[in-house]
């Protein structure tokens, strides 16, 4: 079956099984890898892309269900606000292993799109399903008040 | 410079190498590339050999310099960490230089702790520092030699500085890239001279990491990102229980799913290949398996933790007996006595385990977050029955690994191996464990039950110390193997730092069929645990304040009073606290670093507690990179939280109970608590920093709590069925 959405502002049409997990038809048909797979149960936020620009765990939403809408994964964030938050997530040096950063920035553009100064609790409710086994939370939460400050 | 080839891996016999240079542990590994051999060892140090350049040193025409890491690059900063090594001693502008995994070559790039390529044992920066300044003085003055040459002036009156050598008298000015051909001719020199520790530029200063824009704009390539022409993908269907096998197979159903390329078994299971990872998962779904688990471990936690109490009655091997311990207990005023639990953990690292690997005409190669380089190639090679010099592996970072990269089996190597051979050659072959397969999949920092007790004289003095351990080995049917008690199962506990005149340690080793594996900081997760938490129970029985009950008796060990007074200092020991919160304290060594710890935990409202602050201080020698120092000491904090309030595997009748990150919780944001670092300053060589930020964090909370409400915490994980 073939999907027809807007992925990163290029039309897409992916002949995938339709209940094939968003996550796999990004990384494995349209070959966009920096979306990542960590738990496939939306538990660990690896994989979150926006979808009508709301944070979505990819992992857990079939490929069908995008059908007309628009996805944006970290190769397709553009704007002040990812500028923004990928320039305060390098001036803190909050990435360690690295793997969940790309969920991470995805969350907290979100965040900062629809809250642009969060407080601590909103941070931790925006950011609370996104795993960090490395556990860079302290620069993530730092980073998103920094980014905050320049947008 | 010469780009280096790719090697012909010649098995090499390496010398018994202390595997802790630290030597908390004392593990000795006797290493043959024949697996599962142990040499008769010499124990003698090997020959030092001279460094070569050109090993590590690549200086492009157009003056990047790339240094070539010989570690695994995992999360905790090699990638950053080494190059700034060698650009202090080339006097090379932060901003030419690049970072790339070396081959697996264990002749040029063995870890000099280990004898082989491997990264552990928070070694990667120890292990290198000398030969990287080395490395990069050399480069420096085979780059000086050829302009010399160049400009006909002496090399003595040539002086290099950020990326520019010049020649002040002549006038003459020139880049790496000018002379890296030229250089790249000239024999190394072998009597550089390193600078002196007070003229570092780079070294000590806050440089920022050379993967942050590949990491936060998700063009850095992990394996499970490596595309491949024609690549199929894999799943494993394991066994439930560790030690089961097949029975039968029924993969009708399997089988008709479009897409399903092929169904085989392999020495760990029933492998599905697919064109995509979502169809291989949906037909492994659909097989119907029968396991034989004759040989299974079939045994629940339950009925574990109630064999580990009755043989922690009993005296088990005996690790170190000082005095006399059992007569000073029999003498005490006050018998103070403590048990703790703790429970498997898995690593669970962010990137599951994962591989990709093609072969054809009898040549094979892999990409894969190896972090054993060594024992994966040479693993690999002998599924392919192959020489290893026929097995190009290329090592990319991996998303975490805590440990849980570094077998000595190369379970999923070997596992990607099994499949690539039984396709069509030139096949190349993604094998990705799920989620649930790393939580089920074993090779767990193993449980273990400890027993203490000690003895107080009417002074309210520390006369005795009695501590029994029982739980798996860790190496036991491994190449690192050692004879005798496994050093891994008392490592930071055996080495206590506090004069206490009668001590006693023995421990059990107890034979469970769920494979045990190292987990970040080993011996030391659960026995800094249990005698730093210990430590307080006995201060409080003793009446005595924390802190100063520990510099009493910390002897000669001045990095762990200094350590802790830091700590203490910046965290305000001493001062009131608010209602309802309390400070706990705690110091443990780990991989020759010391980290105090001083947690601030408070009640919530509705129950429970939460930690809301912790001040570390760290001793780990010479503070190559302050940033990623702290940065490591964040996320060793972070990582024990999770493990202390929330993580454990538990079974029933064999069966593991978890399975992803609902049941095995992780820590989150929302209980990650206020972090500051303050590091000592030294001028010792720089010991590392991987794992010990780990061991204080969980004593540190329990202390606290124990302060907070009068209970001590010997239970884990906390939030689980303790009595928290």
């Amino acid at each position: 079956m073939s999907t027809t959405f807007e992925l990163n502002g290029q039309s897409v049409t992916l002949d995938t099984d339709p209940d094939m997990a968003l996550l796999w038809a990004i990384r494995e048909k349209a070959g966009l890898t920096g979306t990542k797979f960590g738990c496939g149960i939306a538990q660990c936020g690896a994989c979150t892309v926006h979808i009508d620009n709301v944070p979505s765990r990819a992992c857990s939403i079939p490929v069908s269900a995008v059908e007309g809408a628009k996805v944006t994964t970290i190769e397709g964030l553009s704007g002040k606000v990812a500028q923004a938050v990928q320039t305060s997530w390098q001036n803190l040096n909050v990435v360690q292993c690295g793997y969940c950063q790309s969920g991470q920035i995805m969350s907290a553009v979100a965040l900062l799109s629809a809250t642009p100064k969060p407080t601590d609790t909103d941070i931790d409710e925006a950011m609370q399903g996104n795993i960090c086994r490395c556990a860079t939370y302290v620069r993530i939460r730092a980073a998103i008040h920094d980014a905050a400050k320049s947008i | 410079m010469n780009m280096i080839n790719f090697p012909s891996a010649k098995p090499v016999k390496a010398n018994r190498r202390d595997f802790l240079k630290g030597g908390v542990a004392g593990l000795v590994i006797a290493f043959t590339f024949t697996p599962r051999k142990l040499l008769a060892a010499d124990a003698a140090a090997p020959a030092k050999k001279p460094v070569d350049p050109n090993a590590f040193v690549h200086i492009a025409p157009d003056s990047t310099v790339t240094v070539l890491i010989k570690h695994l690059e995992m999360g905790q900063g090699v990638y950053t960490g080494l190059p700034t090594v060698v650009a202090e001693e080339l006097d090379a502008d932060w901003s030419q230089m690049r970072a790339a995994h070396a081959p697996a070559d264990v002749a040029k790039y063995a870890n000099l702790a280990f004898g082989m390529q491997g990264t552990g044992g928070s070694t990667a920066l120890s292990n290198s520092y000398d030969q990287l300044r080395q490395a990069g003085a050399m480069a420096r003055a085979m780059l000086v030699q050829a302009a010399a040459q160049a400009w006909k002036v002496p090399a003595a009156e040539i002086t290099v500085k950020k990326g520019v050598i010049a020649h002040a008298a002549s006038k003459h000015t020139g880049t790496f890239g000018d002379f890296a051909v030229a250089a790249a001719k000239i024999t190394p020199p072998t009597d550089v001279k390193l600078k002196d520790p007070k003229d570092f530029t780079l070294i000590g200063t806050e440089i920022p990491r050379l993967d942050n824009v590949a990491k936060t704009t998700g063009t850095a390539i992990y394996t499970i990102d490596v595309q491949r022409p024609g690549m199929v993908y894999a799943v494993v269907a394991r066994p439930k229980r560790f030690g089961g096998v097949v029975k039968s197979v029924d993969q009708t159903k399997a089988s008709a799913i479009p897409g399903v390329k092929q169904i085989m078994r392999i020495p760990s299971g029933v492998a599905v290949v697919a064109d995509s990872l979502w169809t291989a998962m949906k037909a492994r779904d659909a097989l119907k398996i029968e396991w034989d688990d004759t040989k299974a471990e079939k045994r629940g936690s339950a009925q574990l933790w109630a064999e580990y109490k009755e043989l922690a009655k009993k005296p088990g091997e005996v690790a170190r007996n000082d005095g006399d311990a059992a007569g000073a207990l029999a003498k005490a005023k006050q018998v103070v006595s403590a048990e703790f639990e703790f429970p498997f953990l898995a690593h669970a690292p962010m990137e599951p385990l994962d591989c990709v690997m093609e072969a054809k005409d009898g040549k094979v190669e892999i990409w894969a977050g190896s972090q054993f380089q060594t024992l994966d190639h040479m693993n690999a090679a002998k599924v392919f029955g192959v020489t290893p010099d026929k097995v190009t592996l290329n090592t990319l970072v991996s998303g975490g690994s805590f440990g849980r990269r570094a077998t000595p089996v190369s379970d999923y190597i070997v596992e990607t191996a099994e499949i690539t051979k039984a396709m069509p050659a030139g096949t190349p072959v993604k094998l990705v464990w799920t989620r649930e397969d790393d939580i089920r999949g074993g090779r767990y920092r193993p449980m273990y039950f400890h027993s203490v007790k000690a003895a107080l004289n009417e002074k309210g003095e520390l006369t005795a110390w009695q501590h029994r351990i029982v739980g798996q080995s860790i190496t036991k049917g491994s190449p690192f193997e050692s004879p005798g008690l496994d050093g891994m199962i008392v490592e930071g506990a055996k080495n206590l730092p506090y004069t206490v005149p009668n001590f006693a340690m023995d421990a059990h080793t107890t034979n469970v069929g769920v494979p045990a594996h190292w987990w970040r900081s080993v011996g030391s997760t659960h026995n800094a645990y249990a005698t730093e938490a210990f430590f307080d129970i006995i201060a409080k029985a003793a009446g005595k304040e924390p802190l100063e009950f520990r510099r009493a008796l910390l002897g000669d060990n001045k990095r762990h009073r200094g350590v802790l007074d830091l700590a203490a200092e910046k965290a305000g020991w001493g001062s009131k606290m608010p209602a309802n919160s309390a400070r706990g304290i705690a110091v443990a060594e780990a991989f020759g670093t010391v980290v105090a710890q001083v947690a601030e935990v408070s009640r919530k409202p509705n129950g429970g507690f939460k930690v809301d602050r912790i001040v570390c201080a760290v001793d780990c020698g010479v503070a190559v990179n302050p940033d990623v120092i702290r940065a490591q000491m964040e996320g060793g904090i972070g990582y024990g939280l999770g493990a202390i309030l929330h993580s454990q595997v538990t079974l029933t009748n064999g069966v593991v109970d978890q399975g992803n990150f609902d049941a095995y919780k992780s820590l989150r944001i929302d209980e990650m608590p206020k972090i500051e670092v303050y590091i000592v300053p030294s001028t010792n060589a720089p010991t590392g920093v991987g794992e010990p930020g780990v061991p204080p964090a969980g004593p540190a909370v329990a202390n606290a709590i124990l302060a907070l409400t009068g209970k001590p915490v010997t239970k884990l994980p906390m939030l689980q069925g303790s009595s928290v």
